[in-house]
């Protein structure tokens, strides 16, 4: 079974905190969804026997309004907080732009000197640290969507929008545009490269002295 | 016979032939003979089941174009469809599904039903019936024409701009989409209209608002959703056609609009959507559970307050949909906090529904195992959803693979299951012929394993990252085996639903005919001789049935003429109205017969869409003006021009007919029609406060024109149309028409001559289109106030005026007032932007 969750775009193998975040939060739904299942799979059995005097107010206000709003109190309140602790704070993250186009992403991040890098389809951020991306788009929506370091958030015109992944190790994370965005919407794909803090890949570094 | 509670009693008409009262009635109320018969039609249990029947021919044309969606994702380079194809078909699959199935499935289903439940003879309005199928045909024909011809709208049902908009799609497809569904959302709100009215004033003597079937009170949630639903997405489609064929900006951000306020516009109704599918097949459980599990339902006033919390709450979590367009986390809150609690009444039902089972006896006859199929899908489908209400999971999962599950988990779940148990439930009722044992159940095995097996797994798909809408996934074989499995197992479902489609086939064909009565139903519906008699009843319930009485037991009083109204002794269609709460007797509504009207309605608007969307635009004003003449003579034929006699319809009470009734069915109707249309107005006002203060560039550049001159001759005209409002409260005549046609005239005057002097060109930028639009707005319903004015003036004229038929002059009073009031919040805001700046 866990096999099948891996993949390049998996939001159950996280790669970061956030991501992993989201991932545990969606283990618990899953386990207390099956139990809800079966327990209303339970209830419906049982009334198959013979008919019985049942107390109304038991089934509808009981079971229906008060165990039904308990048990959506404890998601709700679990998912606004861990929705806050993941949400992008102004702690000085590294802040990258990611600016989507039909079809493509233009990415501009710090190089090694910290002068601006422009690159195409591939972002470059230091593993290990929170980051922040600031999402725009020069013609329809798109979404930027990394599933293994964080959820997603859309791209629209007129805005600027932003998001806060994480890597906890160096490597490669597949990115896709999640909005549907016309006819390349399939091939709008891109890549993250995540790198160690101290080494810096060739991309950020060869453009250096590069026209300001 | 017991007195109803409400201090009423009404004693039986006498007993007479009943196969005497059959060919009366039917003399008065069958369609016209063949083909014109056809065409000419306004019988509600014609029309309905034509709705279901088109609506299932849409499911079919809808399935079709998924199996091509799954034979094109079986494989990962799919080159079954090119991606331009494949994203016409997925537009046109959702579109289908929820415009052209869903909707018109259970309008059919209430326009079938519900005069039946309620013990009446027809819907409140016959001819908006017909209307509204015609529409609803010839915008599906239009849909379904501009896919056979590759034209099909290619930007997802959802039309999101500015993918929609004329930049980035050019061409047709997406004018198909707006104005074909549009056209098609002209039977929503004639349907909604007439649902309402039906429910609320149609209902047997002492049936108060708390004895009516559970079905009536899902029904008029249903149809209150759709009034106050429709009224965005109808705004919002008409501004994207407005922007792309005549560039005024709404939703372009370089010149101060937005495509936030599409997605605003389009989520609210579109999630109110999901519950207005969801009701009526609730609405069914509800009314088929007790009866299967031979009791009464469990927690009545429960369920009741469930359906009303439904409507409010559905109105309050659209946002979901938008958890990641960039709108602060704690406002999002909010929203997801208002989705995972609309589980609440959700759950009330459900166990509202078990609770019923465990008190009766449940028997498992092929509706109980269609409601067993909607238990476990519709729960997980719901529990599902609770899980995307919560914001940082839906980050993860919104438009993925998942979504997709969700959504069909709930809507096959939640309706086409339900919809399942519906169609054998009352086919007795439909074909007079029972079924044929063992290839109902079979269908139902196959559809539940091909369902599940399509859509469980797709869960995962989605939770492995595979987004929504994509046509090749070459770089990802994780995926491979889930979509296979998908693909291979939604050829399954589709086997089980072609096997239900013969099973419904057969079964009218060749099943044996069924007993009346054969569930022994708790609902007047049952009371019906068989195959249903076009005029219903051949006289009407003195009151509800009894808690525990089985209907059949009045069928045989009823059809022997001992209840309200009996036979057509008159020859007019004629039914009893009552009064909106409690029930009581008012007044009887004497209906128009078969007509040609709403066929040749809907060919003049569908006149209309077709040179939009040939671009002909400056033919379009011919089309309306035909239909206006169209909208008078549908008016001029319920004018009459002498006074009525009242009516006996029970031995000691006699009622007026509704021209001599102050509060007739079609001012309840014009009620319902001026809620919807105040939605539609407080969408537009809500367009331009969204607008200003959070689309990026505004303020407008230029700043806005006019001064003194024009404050005055805004205020005229504000003054003309209350001068309006006071003449049509004057002494009914000619003078009092006559100076209202000429002040809504004035006004309408005074409103073109300030468009003229103080709009800028509304392509500049959307504060200026959307202030042409408001004037517009105006505009429109003044001249809808002077032709309602001049109407009245013509009966005047003709003699046809009597302060004994005060009908049409309220109704009049309803208009104006209505054009009184949005023209002075028109002006005042107008005023108000000039003041602001």
């Amino acid at each position: 079974m866990l096999v099948g969750c891996d993949g390049p775009l998996s939001t159950l193998s996280p790669a970061g905190p956030i991501a992993a975040e989201i991932a545990w939060l969606w283990w618990a739904m899953l386990a207390g969804a099956a139990l809800l299942t079966l327990m209303v799979g339970v209830l419906v059995a049982m009334s198959f026997g013979r008919p019985r005097d049942i107390p109304e107010r038991r089934w509808t206000v009981t079971l229906g309004v008060w165990f039904s709003i308990a048990v959506l109190s404890v998601v709700l309140a679990t998912g606004l907080w861990l929705g806050e602790r993941i949400l992008p704070r102004d702690d000085g993250a590294v802040t990258v732009h990611a600016h989507g186009f039909q079809w493509g992403w233009r990415f501009t991040q710090p190089g090694a000197d910290g002068q601006p890098v422009e690159t195409l389809d591939t972002l470059y951020i230091p593993a290990g640290q929170p980051v922040d991306v600031l999402v725009t788009s020069g013609d329809v929506i798109h979404a930027f969507w990394v599933p293994r370091l964080a959820g997603k958030i859309d791209a629209i015109p007129g805005r600027e929008n932003r998001l806060r992944l994480q890597a906890d190790m160096p490597g490669r994370f597949d990115g896709v545009c999640a909005e549907f965005c016309g006819l390349g919407h399939a091939v709008m794909r891109f890549a993250v490269i995540a790198y160690p803090p101290d080494a810096p890949p060739e991309a950020l570094t060869q453009l250096e002295g590069a026209p300001e | 016979m017991t007195a109803p509670d409400k201090g009423f009693t009404l004693s039986p008409n006498p007993p007479q032939h009943a196969l005497h009262l059959h060919r009366e009635l039917n003399r008065v109320w069958a369609n016209d003979r063949g083909w014109w018969g056809q065409i000419t039609a306004v019988n509600h249990t014609t029309l309905g089941l034509r709705f279901m029947a088109t609506a299932l021919v849409f499911f079919a044309i809808g399935g079709v174009l998924a199996m091509m969606l799954r034979a094109q994702l079986a494989t990962p380079a799919g080159v079954f469809l090119d991606t331009e194809l494949y994203n016409q078909i997925f537009t046109m699959h959702g579109s289908i599904m929820m415009f052209l199935f869903a909707i018109p499935m259970l309008e059919g289903l209430g326009i079938w039903l519900l005069p039946k439940i309620l013990g009446t003879r027809d819907m409140a309005f016959p001819r908006l019936t017909a209307l509204g199928y015609w529409c609803y045909l010839f915008g599906g024909l239009i849909m379904l024409t501009a896919l056979l011809f590759g034209v099909a709208p290619r930007d997802g049902w959802f039309m999101y701009t500015p993918l929609s908009g004329a930049t980035h799609s050019p061409g047709i497809n997406a004018d198909i989409w707006l104005l074909g569904v549009t056209f098609v959302e002209i039977s929503a709100l004639a349907a909604a209209i007439e649902i309402t009215v039906t429910i609320l004033r149609q209902r047997p003597p002492g049936m108060t608002l708390t004895r009516m079937p559970l079905f009536a009170w899902y029904m008029l949630g249903t149809s209150v959703m759709m009034l106050v639903g429709f009224p965005p997405l109808i705004l919002g489609s008409v501004l994207l056609e407005v922007e792309r064929a005549f560039n005024w900006p709404f939703f372009e951000v370089a010149r101060g609009g937005d495509p936030l306020l599409w997605q605003h516009l389009f989520w609210l109704f579109g999630h109110p959507e999901v519950y207005i599918i969801f009701l009526p097949a609730a609405g069914a459980i509800s009314t088929i559970i007790p009866v299967m599990c031979r009791t009464q339902i469990v927690g009545y006033g429960a369920i009741v307050a469930a359906i009303l919390a439904l409507v409010f709450l559905s109105f309050g979590l659209w946002v979901h949909h938008m958890f990641t367009v960039g709108i602060p986390h704690m406002a999002l809150a909010f929203f997801s906090a208002a989705s995972a609690l609309v589980a609440v009444p959700t759950a009330v039902q459900i166990f509202a529904w078990i609770g019923t089972m465990w008190r009766g006896q449940p028997q498992m006859h092929l509706p109980m195992l269609h409601i067993m199929g909607f238990f476990l899908t519709f729960v997980m489908g719901g529990l599902t959803g609770v899980m995307l209400a919560i914001v940082p999971f839906n980050w993860q999962a919104h438009d993925t693979a998942f979504v997709t599950a969700h959504l069909h988990y709930v809507l096959i779940g939640g309706f086409v299951f339900p919809m399942m148990a519906a169609a054998s439930y009352w086919m007795p009722l439909i074909s007079g012929r029972g079924r044929i044992k063992g290839l109902g159940e079979a269908a139902f095995w196959v559809i539940l394993l091909g369902f599940h097996g399509t859509f469980f797994v797709m869960h995962l798909t989605g939770l492995v990252g595979m987004p929504r809408r994509i046509d090749t996934y070459p770089d990802n074989p994780e995926w491979i085996w889930l979509n296979l499995t998908s693909s291979i197992f939604s050829f399954v479902l589709t086997i089980g639903f072609a096997l239900f489609a013969i099973d419904m086939v057969l079964q009218a064909l060749l099943g044996p005919r069924t007993p009346r009565d054969p569930w022994k139903g708790q609902t007047l519906d049952w009371a019906m001789m068989r195959p249903t008699p076009s005029y219903t009843f051949a006289s009407l319930s003195t009151r509800p049935l009894t808690p525990g009485q089985p209907a059949g037991e009045v069928a045989l009083r009823l059809a022997r003429g001992e209840g309200l109204l009996p036979g057509a002794p008159r020859g007019r269609r004629e039914f009893l109205v009552t009064e909106i709460g409690t029930g009581r007797p008012d007044h009887v509504a004497i209906l128009p017969g078969n007509t040609a009207l709403p066929l040749a309605m809907s060919a003049m608007i569908g006149g209309f869409v077709l040179l939009m969307l040939a671009g002909l635009y400056i033919l379009t004003p011919l089309a309306l003006a035909g239909v206006g003449v169209l909208i008078w003579r549908w008016g001029r034929s319920l004018t009459t021009p002498h006074d009525h006699p009242p009516v006996s319809i029970a031995p000691e009470l006699s009622l007026p007919v509704h021209h001599h009734s102050r509060a007739t069915l079609v001012q309840s109707g014009i009620v319902c029609l001026l809620v919807a249309n105040g939605t539609l107005f407080a969408s537009l006002l809500f367009g331009l406060g969204f607008l200003t203060v959070v689309a990026p560039n505004w303020p407008a550049p230029l700043p806005l024109r006019g001064g003194m001159t024009e404050a005055i001759l805004t205020v005229a005209a504000v003054g003309a149309l209350a001068l309006g409002s006071l003449a049509v409260r004057l002494r009914i005549g000619v003078v009092p028409a006559i100076t209202g046609l000429a002040v809504n005239l004035l006004a309408l005057a005074l409103v073109a001559t300030l468009a003229a002097m103080a709009l800028h060109d509304p392509t500049n930028h959307a504060r200026d289109a959307l202030r042409a639009v408001l004037t517009g707005y105006a505009g429109l319903h003044v001249l809808m106030s002077a032709g309602f004015a001049g109407f009245v003036w013509q009966m005047a004229l003709r003699g046809e005026l009597s302060p004994n038929r005060p009908g049409v002059v309220a109704n009049w009073r309803l208009v104006q007032d209505y054009t009184t009031v949005t023209a002075a919040i028109v002006a005042l805001v107008v005023i108000w932007q000039g003041i602001a700046g």
